[in-house]
């Protein structure tokens, strides 16, 4: 399906669909861009967490400190030094795919379990020491009020930022996804084993796969104090990670726009759901457990299914 | 007295024991997640707020009972049983249908049990925090090793670690669902095919394991002010101390709650701001050294 959308008549849709994108600030409120702009950013976070939990089968539990650390990076250089301001947008992300080779180089030699609990352990010191060292990162407050360059600091233009990157860093990962390297890693998800014989370095991939990950949750990161301004420890506390690991199952996590299509329904129904009540979380909980013993390949993974199966005529034919 | 002194100063052998009865309570929740973990093979993330449930109940237990001595006692049974009641329901009506699922799935499942039972412990006992008065007996101080002041609640704590690990292991090992649950763990068709029903073993295993995780709660109570959120700390450390000990392992459980006690409360005093970056710190060298844990593991 995904091969059909970006082939012949696919790609006039994508191209229709992405003018559209670029043409709605003239029509939406102000509002609603910034939802879609977080939706966009969120999009990318899970789209690069799939990378490797969908396609590498490795178990990212904790990837919100990457995503972290891209916004702190960015915020920080943003703050406290005279540098020019882009050059934060790509320390930030750097500053993630060095943390995520770190963390992986530890992690990677565990597998399965003990590789989410290590990382998940690793990934809360970095919570720990972001939460309790007041003097250099703002501590449980955060850091308010971030000064952006002017050309980005209208809401519109923040957007059209935002929306640029993410269709980049899509691209970018979409060719990952589809090239050797992606192939590799997916072999290694499906038998590690049979992949170590013929000669690939699984550890090697797998470590560049989380760092690739990082990189890209990163600019995530970097995105949000573009478009909010601010940051804030619970950036990286391990239950933002975990809502990233749904936003994946919801969307399709076999599927590259799966987690995309993921954030985009939770935030969403997120922003509905609490103008009318606090208790957002119940309905996420409720949400959760129906998709997992209903939908376990997600939305985008049941339209496929449904498509293979010939019930639905596929909108796009290959 | 003079001699524990010198080998010890009086400041860090207050924190020893501050560390200790921290350890107990770590060692009680994370225990009934090991169990968990080694049986039934689920990665409960409700865990911790089954404990924040235990400790919520104990809350309304003690104050329907005039919050004295007697409403203590109450709690202590109480909170623990309704906290079984909860994991029962859930158990049976979720976990159950998803034994045969990837972990990642299985985690996920119950991470939503614990969204879900974090916004009901909101409804039903709301945003403030609460707190459990400490029992007559237990107010006051002991002072050991002549003259250092020890609360006596943290004493009973003490006293109370050793006996729950010495129950569970009884129960474990010398009852027949405890041979029969450890039997279920390595083969589970196996046990099915000699004609017992491993569907309510392994929920008795559930239940037992969640019990703890009240037992905990109910007695973390009177020592913290019993609040939401209270869960969302605690179920990363009991599962890095399972991690540590060895994943199924009761002595593991121990030995990790040990670890992470006693480095949170001895990091304090080295370096107080960043006092709580310790026991993660520990679990990072212990896992580089021993992957699997410290134990022998039962997967």
């Amino acid at each position: 399906m995904l091969k059909g959308m970006l082939e012949g008549r696919g790609r006039i849709w994508w191209a229709a669909a992405i003018i559209l994108m670029f043409l709605l600030p003239f029509i939406l409120p102000r509002f609603y861009l910034y939802l879609l702009s977080i939706i966009l950013l969120t999009g990318l976070l899970a789209t690069s967490l799939n990378l490797v939990l969908g396609y590498g089968g490795i178990f990212q539990f904790h990837h919100a400190v990457f995503y972290g650390a891209g916004a702190y990076g960015t915020a920080l250089i943003l703050t406290r030094t005279g540098l020019s301001p882009w050059i934060s947008f790509i320390v930030g992300p750097l500053v993630s795919a060095a943390l995520g080779l770190i963390i992986g180089w530890v992690c990677i030699r565990l597998s399965k379990l003990y590789f989410a609990m290590l990382q998940i352990s690793l990934g809360s010191l970095v919570w720990i020491i972001v939460y309790r060292w007041y003097s250099f990162t703002g501590g449980d407050d955060g850091i308010h009020g971030i000064p952006l360059p002017d050309i980005l600091s209208s809401s519109n233009n923040a957007y059209y930022f935002t929306l640029a990157v993410t269709l980049i860093c899509l691209f970018a990962m979409h060719k990952i996804v589809r090239s050797p390297f992606g192939s590799a890693l997916q072999g290694i998800r499906d038998n590690p084993v049979r992949c170590e014989m013929i000669g690939i370095n699984v550890k090697r991939h797998q470590l560049l796969a989380l760092m690739i990950a990082g990189f890209f949750a990163g600019v995530a990161g970097s995105l949000f104090v573009v478009v909010d301004n601010t940051v804030f420890p619970d950036m990286l506390f391990w239950t933002l990670s975990l809502e990233i690991c749904i936003m994946c199952l919801l969307g399709g996590w076999f599927t590259f726009l799966g987690p995309m299509l993921g954030a985009a329904i939770i935030i969403a129904l997120r922003t509905f759901v609490s103008t009318y009540t606090t208790y957002w979380a119940l309905v996420l909980g409720i949400l959760m457990a129906l998709v997992i013993f209903f939908l376990p390949n997600g939305v985008l993974g049941y339209v496929e299914e449904k498509i293979k199966k010939g019930f639905i005529e596929p909108v796009i034919k290959e | 007295m003079d001699v524990i002194y010198a080998i010890c100063p009086p400041k860090v052998l207050a924190q020893i024991f501050v560390g200790l009865s921290r350890t107990t309570i770590l060692f009680i929740v994370s225990s009934g997640l090991s169990l968990i973990l080694g049986v039934l093979r689920i990665p409960n993330v409700a865990h911790g707020s089954l404990y924040m449930i235990g400790a919520f109940m104990a809350f309304t237990i003690s104050k329907v009972f005039g919050g004295g001595d007697a409403g203590f006692w109450a709690a202590l049974v109480g909170a623990p049983l309704g906290v079984a009641l909860v994991s029962l329901a859930a158990e049976r009506g979720l976990f159950q249908y998803l034994y045969e699922r990837e972990h990642l799935m299985l985690l996920l499942l119950t991470f939503a049990v614990s969204l879900i039972f974090g916004d009901l412990v909101k409804i039903v006992w709301g945003a403030e925090y609460k707190s459990v008065p400490v029992p007559h007996i237990f107010q006051g101080y002991v002072y050991l090793f002549g003259g250092l002041p020890f609360p006596l609640y943290n004493l009973f704590l003490l006293i109370i670690g050793p006996i729950v690990a010495v129950a569970l292991w009884l129960i474990v090992n010398k009852t027949k669902i405890g041979k029969i649950s450890r039997a279920a763990a390595v083969d589970r068709e196996m046990v099915g095919a000699v004609g017992i029903n491993v569907s309510w073993v392994f929920a008795m295993v559930f239940v037992i394991g969640c019990l703890l995780a009240g037992l905990g709660g109910a007695l973390v109570a009177p020592t913290v002010s019993v609040t939401l959120g209270m869960d969302h700390t605690l179920i990363i450390e009991a599962f890095l101390i399972v991690i540590i000990g060895g994943l199924g392992n009761i002595w593991g459980a121990l030995l990790g709650a040990l670890i992470f006690g006693l480095t949170q409360s001895l990091g304090i005093l080295v370096w107080s701001q960043f006092g709580i970056v310790f026991p993660y710190a520990a679990v990072i060298v212990v896992l580089l050294f021993r992957p699997t844990g410290l134990l022998k593991s039962t997967w």
